[in-house]
């Protein structure tokens, strides 16, 4: 169910050059989420009409609360980033889908980031991991058995289920990368080098040198693309979260679309709404 | 909602139960908004545009802000008229609220298949969309020559079973001598203002914000022009006129029922807030009770002149 609140700002600081980490308490929206959607956030300069889509980076059912990690990249993110713990923004969600958590379970899963499309990556990892932790509290039989095949990290020390390995692209600064590190193993690329491989996820990929069973991504068009075209060579199933411009944000306008392959069942033609039927598709389904 | 029939108005012959529908391309078939919005409570719903085949539609960005609007160029993308008889017309059957279909085409031929294969559907009322900026092919002549648009009308009135009404561009010198076209042309309502014909461009690309390069506004920044439009169309013809461009409250609302708006449709304000449709409707009902006026009708182009 899509839910409309006010919600009141529990916290917010600058993580990195021109990014932001707002915490918001929103009883209803953290109470229906799941990692891969987003929320809209309606802006309070009402000259700037529409909502703006935002990723869950965080959601915490316990606390009542949802996380967005944004970049300041315009006027209406600009807003978000003057606002202040207390204050209060309107907004809309849980929208999309998310990603197909029971695709990756018991798998090696890769979850590729690059620059601001990392943020809902973090939420996947942490519910794979935690799902994982569950698996294996309820399989300690199954796990005894393969025991063997552990690895020696603190964090992996016992076996798990499903096996995040966390692939994340940055300009520079890493930011969250501290936190993806406590849910598997992270790889991480740079433009400048100045942590891990310089370059692209793509070349990071190829110097780790291991493969996923299965790809969760999100981030940049062309990463997108050289994802979906490597995962095909692969043959390795793969999950990637669209970008579009939006306005309703809800499946109504036809504003968002992005091609498929085939005849999409709503539409009757080869496009398909990212809003509403995605974000997150099947790569294969889509003319990239 | 208040005393009974305060709000109700007429079309055609089409009794709606208020003023209120929502605006053609901005709320799908109602589906996606009966979340948030009980569709038994709108007048009437206004569908997205829809032709004899399924249309793609334009490439994306299809939608960019604007100061207090935003330009669109969805290029009318719909599934066809036979999935939509299929699919969309069952689930507002459901509801007790009218159905306006908005048609669209390339071609007159294209217009009347539509509005024949609707002829024996549950569909209340058609809205022919003569006025869409954003399909090139002819499209823009259906709107802005007064004779073609009388040609389209007529061919239209001829095989509707319907009542008709002609959607108006505000792409044009002359609204009134528009709407009269129409009217000469059999049209049973106008319906106004479509988007207004607009551009952005991102200076620090260097590039048109919109793939379609042009695109058409609406919002708020739009409603005073639409405004004027909607008054001097009503005072053109004697025929019902809808309103909208900028709807986004109850006074909005009113301002173009006192220009001489029988019913008003609400757009991009569903954007920027999922429920305005059922705010607007209901602050014209408190502004009836606030001032003591019987009926909405008794304010149809009631501003002092
Ligand atoms: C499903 C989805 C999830 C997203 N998640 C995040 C996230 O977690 N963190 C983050 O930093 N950004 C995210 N974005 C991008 C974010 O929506 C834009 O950066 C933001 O809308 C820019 O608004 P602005 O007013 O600052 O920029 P402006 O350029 O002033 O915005 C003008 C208009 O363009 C739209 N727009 C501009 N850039 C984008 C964009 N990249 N994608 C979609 N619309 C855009 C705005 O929504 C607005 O309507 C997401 C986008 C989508 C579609
Ligand atoms: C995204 C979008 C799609 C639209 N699609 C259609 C359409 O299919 N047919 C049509 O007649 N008008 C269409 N319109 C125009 C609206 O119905 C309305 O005339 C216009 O937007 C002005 O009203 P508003 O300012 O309340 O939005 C569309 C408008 C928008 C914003
Ligand atoms: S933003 Fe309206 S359909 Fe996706």
């Amino acid at each position: 169910m899509k839910i409309k609140e006010t919600a009141t700002i529990v916290s917010q600081s600058r993580i990195s050059a021109g990014i932001y980490d707002m915490v918001l308490s929103a009883p209803g929206i953290s109470g229906e989420a799941a990692p891969g959607q987003f929320v809209n956030v309606y802006l309070n300069d009402k000259s700037r009409l529409l909502p703006r889509p935002i990723s869950l980076c965080g959601i915490d059912a316990d606390r009542q609360t949802i996380r967005l990690v944004y970049r300041v990249s315009g006027a209406g993110t600009g807003e978000m980033a003057q606002m202040c713990a207390g204050e209060k923004l309107e907004i809309l969600g849980p929208l999309g889908n998310g990603f197909p958590l029971e695709e990756a379970a018991g798998k090696r899963v890769f979850l590729v980031g690059g620059g601001i499309g990392v943020p809902p990556l973090l939420e996947t990892a942490r519910v794979l991991y935690e799902s994982a932790a569950l698996d294996e509290e309820q399989s300690d039989v199954i796990a005894d058995e393969q025991r063997v095949s552990e690895k020696s990290d603190g964090v992996n020390a016992k076996t798990r289920t499903t096996e995040v390995v966390s692939v994340i692209g940055y300009r520079s600064d890493c930011f969250l990368k501290a936190e993806f590190d406590r849910y598997g193993d992270t790889i991480i690329a740079t433009e400048d080098g100045s942590t891990g491989t310089r370059g692209n996820v793509m070349d990071a990929i190829r110097a780790d040198g291991r493969k996923p069973d299965v790809i969760f991504a999100c981030g940049p068009l062309p990463m997108l693309r050289a994802l979906k075209t490597w995962a095909e060579e692969e043959q390795i199933p793969c999950w990637v979260s669209m970008e579009e411009r939006m306005a309703c944000g809800i499946g109504a306008c036809l504003a968002c679309v992005c091609r498929t392959r085939e005849i999409d069942g709503h539409s009757q033609v080869k496009n398909t709404r990212v809003c509403k039927d995605g974000p997150v598709f099947n790569a294969a389904e889509l003319d990239l | 909602m208040g005393a009974k029939n305060r709000l109700g108005v007429n079309i055609a012959g089409v009794e709606l139960k208020n003023p209120v529908m929502t605006a053609s391309g901005t709320f799908g078939s109602g589906e996606e908004y009966s979340e948030f919005v009980d569709l038994n409570r709108l007048g009437a719903v206004v569908t997205k545009g829809v032709a004899n085949v399924p249309w793609p539609g334009n490439p994306t960005p299809r939608v960019a802000e604007v100061y207090g609007g935003m330009l669109n160029a969805i290029g009318l993308q719909n599934p066809g008229v036979e999935v939509f008889c299929r699919r969309d017309l069952p689930f507002l059957k459901k509801y007790d609220t009218k159905i306006i279909v908005n048609v669209c085409g390339h071609s007159i031929e294209e217009y009347t298949e539509v509005v024949e294969r609707l002829a024996d559907e549950p569909v209340d009322m058609l809205e022919i969309n003569i006025s869409c900026p954003n399909v090139r092919e002819g499209g823009i002549a259906f709107g802005t020559v007064p004779s073609v648009a009388e040609k389209i009308t007529r061919a239209c009135r001829n095989v509707a079973k319907q009542p008709i009404i002609m959607k108006l561009s505000p792409n044009v010198t002359d609204i009134g001598e528009m709407a009269r076209a129409v009217e000469a042309g059999g049209a049973d309502a106008v319906s106004l203002i479509n988007t207004l014909t607009g551009m952005k461009i991102d200076v620090n690309r260097r590039k048109f914000v919109l793939a379609n390069r042009t695109g058409g506004m609406s919002g708020p920044a739009v409603k005073p022009i639409a405004l004027r439009m909607v008054y001097e169309a009503a005072h053109a013809v004697h025929l019902p006129v809808i309103g909208m461009g900028g709807i986004a409250t109850a006074e909005d609302a009113l301002e173009f029922i006192l220009a001489g708006a029988t019913a008003v449709s609400v757009g991009t304000a569903n954007f920027s807030n999922p429920r305005a449709t059922l705010d607007v409707a209901e602050g014209i009902d408190r502004y009836l009770e606030e001032n003591g006026i019987d009926s909405v009708q008794d304010l149809i182009g009631a501003v002092e002149e």
